[in-house]
């Protein structure tokens, strides 16, 4: 058993290219290249000096002594809120734009939900001179306007998607529209390990330097690589992909994947993949999402405009079939009371999808020796009017 | 015994309908569309109105590969209350009153919710001749669902576009047992104005490959003349989108004005 991609593009079953014929050319020129240019020394240098003198890679690996007193655990927060742009998200877009780049590109599109994505491709295609546009959901341009503002400033157009639910789910609907008109000039970064193969694998191979780092880092803190727990927030789930990744094999390492529950699992308001999903295909690949009886995708919901999608990337649906990764669901209310103990306790503003991995502690006892990994995967800023909103700050 | 199973006994509608010396006019709708029930009395105006084949749209919540057009009205027709037991409900006579090949396009994952191998029986049932399932691709088909669509008598129609290479184009042609559904441009649905000289050379060049399956041209298609125009080099076209903009401006009733505004009959 692996938990890691076949050959064939597939998790266990999840996976695959579901895609129009308009796409195949563009995804299938990718396939037979992107691990090729990857394993290529001036790809690989390239890469590397960017994450490091760019980014402000290696992100430390914080040991949090006020909330690990608290859970009476040793807790290690994977600092990726302090990454250039404030998430993970730029791991991937540095990747992706170099490989653009060696494909012949010219013009970029993503999608974004909470903007966090939308920003570090607006951030890399300023740094490389390419055009860019980004699509995002009307409702999500409301809620995240400071980063439609950072956009904006990078150069990067912002293109609303008034269709759907008019979040994430409908943005990247838009982008891959546009690829289907554009499919010569045009490279889509998708943010997530979501979409046709090989962007699931590709993206979890630009985010998998998070679990690269925690193994030496935490060898030099606690003189092991192996935590007991690795825990992340799972919306798409790049974030959860790139700190689990090398550890995917290796099942003396427990790995817990955070979902948002919204307004409550069983609320009609969630976004809860793992248990109100059903096997399908949405954008492109086959995996667990949301949907009617009759097979229509349904509108999720959550606070967090991060982790508002109705689906999961193929890897995660593998790692909750086969039971290789704990499913956790935490509600708006968790999460929000969670970002605040982290901001009291540690000085560290969470962003609100963080917020819900912190929230596993009030959930979940783990033992005093217990090493537990939390992928801090993004900085609170950008949500500062939902926290002054929630706690009438 | 006779006319029962398949495609040994019985030769499909649409193989019948592409052996007709004529060029073919097929309209695509969204079932349910502009009004739950108007799905039937639109098949019947169609095939009235001399419309040689119909693909009816079974809606979905993300159609990637369509234009605002047809996304609205998929949109609209689920709010309207379609599924896809509702079309099935509604087909179920079909057979009594209309004649021309039937084939549902819609995406692969509601055909995937109802049972691959129930949807297929179901259409076996109620009559239609083939399927268009854009987002199912073609190694896919080949390896796990073929034998099932075969099993009841199903044409499955795949797509071409101009960015598919020859190699592949070859390789489609031999998996297909109907025609070819050749994307006119680079587009989703409802997009482009009329065709230049780069759609002229690919349809061209697409003819001078010798398919063993007919080309039915689709997007893009709105008029008289781009009819015309797809219709020189290839078996027929497809209009969509543009016959949709009629049902929205005019419901489901004068149908013939349409249809001979296409066919200047």
């Amino acid at each position: 058993m692996t938990y890691n991609i076949n050959d064939k593009g597939y998790y266990g079953e999840f996976g695959g290219a579901y895609i129009p014929e308009m796409l195949y050319p563009n995804v299938e020129e990718l396939r037979q290249n992107y691990l090729k240019i990857m394993a290529e020394p001036s790809f690989k240098e390239e890469f590397d000096q960017l994450l490091k003198d760019y980014v402000g890679r290696p992100s430390p690996l914080y040991f949090a002594k006020r909330l690990s007193e608290k859970y009476n655990t040793k807790i290690y927060l994977k600092r990726e809120d302090l990454n250039h742009t404030g998430a993970h998200k730029v791991n991937n877009t540095i990747g992706q734009i170099l490989m653009a780049q060696r494909l012949g590109k010219t013009r970029i599109i993503a999608e974004t939900g909470a903007g966090q994505h939308g920003v570090a491709t607006a951030t890399v295609c300023a740094l490389m001179g390419m055009e860019c546009i980004v699509y995002m959901g009307e409702i999500d341009i409301a809620r995240q306007a400071p980063n439609v503002a950072r956009m904006k400033m990078l150069g990067a157009k912002v293109v609303p998607a008034t269709s759907g639910s008019k979040t994430l789910k409908d943005a990247t609907n838009e982008a891959i529209r546009d690829w289907i008109n554009n499919p010569v000039d045009t490279h889509y970064i998708i943010g997530s390990v979501v979409g046709p193969h090989p962007y699931p694998d590709m993206v979890a191979r630009f985010q998998a330097v998070v679990s690269e780092e925690i193994k030496w880092q935490l060898k030099e803190k606690e003189g092991t690589e192996k935590p007991d727990y690795v825990i992340a927030c799972v919306g798409g789930g790049s974030n959860a992909a790139g700190a689990y990744y090398h550890y995917l094999e290796d099942t003396d390492v427990k790995l817990i994947a955070v979902e948002a529950a919204g307004k409550g699992v069983h609320s009609g308001e969630s976004a809860a993949t793992s248990v109100l999903g059903k096997e399908g295909i949405i954008h492109g690949s086959k995996t667990l999402l949301m949907q009617t009886k009759d097979g229509q995708i349904t509108e999720p919901y959550s606070i967090s405009a991060g982790l508002d999608y109705p689906g999961v990337g193929p890897m995660h649906a593998h790692l909750y079939k086969t039971g290789r990764a704990e499913f956790v669901a935490i509600t708006d209310d968790e999460a929000m009371s969670s970002g605040l103990e982290l901001s009291a306790l540690e000085g560290i503003i969470p962003a609100i999808e963080t917020s819900h991995s912190l929230a596993v502690f009030e959930q979940k006892t783990f033992k005093p020796d217990d090493i537990v990994i939390v992928n801090l995967s993004g900085r609170g800023d950008k949500d500062l009017q939902n926290y002054i909103d929630y706690f009438k700050l | 015994m006779f006319f029962k199973t398949g495609t040994t006994n019985k030769m499909n509608r649409i193989n019948q309908k592409l052996q007709e010396n004529k060029k073919l006019l097929s309209i695509y709708f969204s079932a349910g569309y502009p009004n739950l029930d108007d799905t039937v009395s639109i098949i019947e105006n169609l095939e009235k109105n001399g419309v040689d084949m119909i693909e009816i749209g079974l809606p979905f919540s993300d159609p990637l590969a369509d234009g605002p057009t047809i996304q609205e009205s998929s949109t609209a027709a689920l709010k309207n209350g379609m599924t896809t037991e509702v079309l099935f409900d509604q087909l179920k006579d079909i057979r009594k009153t209309v004649t021309i090949p039937l084939i549902i396009m819609g995406y692969f994952n509601p055909m995937l919710q109802y049972g691959v191998e129930a949807f297929c029986k179901k259409c076996q049932e109620i009559g239609v001749d083939g399927l268009i399932i854009p987002d199912l691709p073609v190694d896919v088909y080949n390896e796990q669902y073929k034998a099932t669509f075969e099993k009841y008598g199903l044409i499955n129609v795949f797509l071409i576009t101009p960015q598919t290479s020859n190699e592949r184009i070859h390789f489609i042609d031999s998996i297909s047992n109907g025609f070819i559904y050749m994307v006119s441009s680079a587009s989703v649905t409802g997009s482009g104005s009329g065709f230049g000289n780069e759609q002229t050379d690919y349809f061209k060049r697409i003819a001078e490959l010798n398919l063993n399956n007919p080309q039915i041209v689709g997007f893009g298609i709105k008029d008289h003349d781009t009819f015309t125009q797809a219709t020189k080099h290839a078996k027929g076209a497809i209009i969509g989108s543009a016959f949709i903009k009629h049902l929205t401006q005019h419901g489901a009733i004068k149908i013939d004005a349409f249809t001979k505004s296409i066919l200047k009959a």
